[in-house]
């Protein structure tokens, strides 16, 4: 196997009593598009601002393409970031922006904005150089700040939940270019987000965070379909996360298991039984809220003219299959 | 039934009620009424008197009766060109100058590290440091400078007893800036003069460095910025609108003072003193009023100079 792109070992950053981060390993393969996705103040961001140099580890150590990067400034690091709010410079227009590093570098003026107006086309900004960030949408200056971090090309793409200000529909264009991007530039990708969606469309593989470790690490699939354990299980996939007692009844095993909410049929084979509580109706599909054994099981089914309503009592039924068995540990 | 049954009820219809009634169908009442008395202050009583002050400095005086004609003429503005006249306007312009980028520079590593690293009780104590000295007379600071300065002072004492007085005697040497002792020179006066401003310097660059977002720190840095780089690219052009509010503070507050020169430092004038004494013993007013215009004119000038280096692009 290679050398990692970003490798984590033992990590952890504390801030007085807060572990922020505790103990947490993690490779991240070159040319990987990587997600860190977890609720907030789970630690993904303090994971993300210690590869790019912003923190220092307590304790543990990182490295960068084999080398080990504890002590060395953000500026001495071949990573670059996409901020969060942008943090575009108010007092230089676009080009200047992303030419920024290029001027540290000394690069000639004449090359630098060359690249940089390169940079901008990339991201669809042709021509726009001579705006003042303040002047551009959201959506604009979030490609700027994609600009400036890649025109350098970094061997570390980090992403500070990039999309998080964006509009939906917006924010489902990005998902593609940024996509789209990170395979033409062949740059590994890191990139945060509370947006479970957003994590499961992009990544090549997500890391599950959750106070300040890390979950689970595996592709969308696996952490969708097989979730190591019920915070993961109701975070990614909001699955039903059904308590040993129940599943020792319905599987024979006294296991934390989860359900997903389409495995879910109404009718047919009852497996249980329970009122429906609440109905929404999201187009194509029906998300019922039914309450059974003293839980609230989420379905989602197709929306049809025959559905139950509020208070009707329904039979859940499920496949074996579908119930996914977890640990005994909450 | 419960407590939030009861319904809807409207907020009382007092007179306090139905004037904010009245403010809300015209909001423009109340912006008027907000502004009517500093508008009358402003226009009447101040722009007023420095129009009436501009007028004077158009008259001259009668050298034999010592009455002002009022006829208008140029006399008093050439009056302003004599060598004499001159000196003290030069003078002043190059303390004031000297002493806003003494200022600028002291002021700055106050100000960076208040608005980066003080947090919580340290702030406050900050404030309280920096603002303390605005609450004691102004008077007695200058005084207690005078003390400090003199040749029998604790500064000179101090030389000694660190066998540096060679030091301090080769800086009272300097021709045209040293003297007798600290406090009957310029470099004395120069001193006196960014202590008692300092805060005005501070202030409004603690502010502004405040204002600068941490995250485009991070990103100069992430970029590549070396704490230099970001210093010179970053935070200091962002930085630069206070420290220019600052300098506007320190500058026409040394162009227009006429206590600190006079307790201490030499008996050469200041533009200050100089209105003084022409207005007062002198009883020459237009000459006065002339000299008065002066530090409006070089302010008018360094705003204009300020504005064109972008200075206020970031406000």
């Amino acid at each position: 196997m290679s050398t990692s792109a970003v490798s984590l070992r033992a990590v952890s950053r504390h801030f007085g009593s807060v572990k922020a981060l505790d103990a947490v390993d993690l490779d991240i393969a070159e040319g990987e598009f990587f997600a860190m996705l977890g609720p907030s103040g789970s630690g993904k961001t303090t994971c993300l601002r210690l590869i790019a140099g912003f923190e220092q580890p307590t304790s543990g150590h990182i490295e960068i393409f084999g080398e080990r990067v504890e002590g060395v400034p953000p500026y001495r690091r071949s990573v670059n970031t996409v901020f969060q709010d942008y943090a575009l410079f108010p007092h230089m227009n676009v080009i200047e922006n992303v030419a920024y590093s290029l001027m540290l570098r000394k690069v000639p003026k004449a090359e630098r904005l060359k690249t940089a107006e390169a940079a901008l086309e990339l991201v669809q900004l042709g021509g726009y150089g001579d705006r003042r960030p303040g002047q551009l949408s959201g959506g604009q200056r979030q490609r700027v700040a994609l600009a400036r971090a890649i025109v350098n090309k970094p061997k570390v793409l980090l992403l500070d939940e990039p999309l998080g200000a964006l509009d939906l529909k917006l924010r489902e264009n990005m998902q593609e270019e940024l996509k789209s991007l990170q395979k033409r530039l062949g740059i590994t990708f890191v990139f945060v987000t509370h947006d479970q969606g957003e994590a499961l469309s992009m990544a090549d593989r997500v890391a599950v965070f959750s106070e300040g470790r890390i979950r689970q690490v595996g592709t969308p699939e696996d952490i969708y379909q097989r979730p190591d354990t019920p915070f993961v299980a109701d975070f990614v996939g909001s699955s039903n996360v059904l308590p040993p007692a129940l599943v020792e009844r319905l599987a024979g095993i006294r296991r934390y298991a989860s359900l997903r909410p389409e495995a879910i049929r109404l009718g047919g084979e009852a497996r249980l039984s329970g009122i429906v509580v609440a109905r929404s109706y999201l187009g194509p599909v029906t998300r019922l809220a039914i309450e059974a054994e003293g839980l609230k099981l989420h379905a989602v089914v197709p929306s049809g003219a025959d559905l139950p309503g509020e208070g009707d009592t329904v039979g859940v039924g499920f496949d074996s299959a579908a119930l996914h068995l977890m640990g005994t540990e909450p | 039934m419960s407590a939030l049954d009861a319904g809807w009820t409207p907020p009382p219809r007092s007179l306090g009620g139905r004037l904010g009634d009245l403010f809300w169908r015209r909001p423009g009442l109340l912006v008027a009424l907000m502004l009517l008395p500093p508008v009358l202050w402003l226009g009447i009583v101040y722009i007023g008197s420095l129009l009436t002050l501009l007028l004077q400095s158009f008259y001259s005086l009668d050298e034999f009766s010592g009455l002002v004609v009022p006829e208008f003429t140029l006399a008093t503005y050439a009056e302003l060109l004599r060598p004499s006249n001159f000196d003290i306007i030069l003078r002043t312009v190059i303390m004031a100058a000297l002493v806003t980028v003494a200022s600028a520079i002291i002021a700055f590593p106050i100000a960076y590290v208040a608005a980066r690293y003080a947090r919580g009780k340290w702030k406050a104590l900050f404030y309280l440091g920096i603002m303390l000295p605005l609450w004691s007379s102004y008077l007695v600071k200058v005084y207690a400078w005078k003390l400090i300065l003199a040749k029998e002072g604790i500064l000179t004492w101090l030389f000694a007893k660190l066998h540096i007085a060679w030091l301090l005697d080769a800086i009272l040497a300097i021709p045209g800036i040293g003297g007798n002792s600290l406090s009957v020179s310029y470099i004395g006066t120069f001193l006196v003069f960014v202590y008692i401003w300092l805060p005005y310097m501070i202030l409004p660059t603690q502010a502004a460095l405040e204002r600068v977002p941490v995250n485009l720190i991070d990103a100069s840095s992430d970029l590549g910025g070396t704490p230099a780089m970001t210093f010179r690219k970053v935070i200091l052009p962002l930085a630069f609108p206070g420290i220019v509010a600052g300098s506007i503070f320190t500058f026409s507050l040394t162009l227009g003072d006429y206590i600190i020169p006079q307790i201490v430092g030499t008996s050469r004038l200041f533009i200050g003193q100089a209105v003084y004494t022409q207005q007062g013993t002198a009883g020459n007013i237009p000459l006065a009023a002339a000299f008065t215009v002066v530090p409006i004119v070089i302010m008018g000038i360094y705003l204009t100079v300020a504005k064109r280096l972008g200075a206020f692009d970031a406000l």
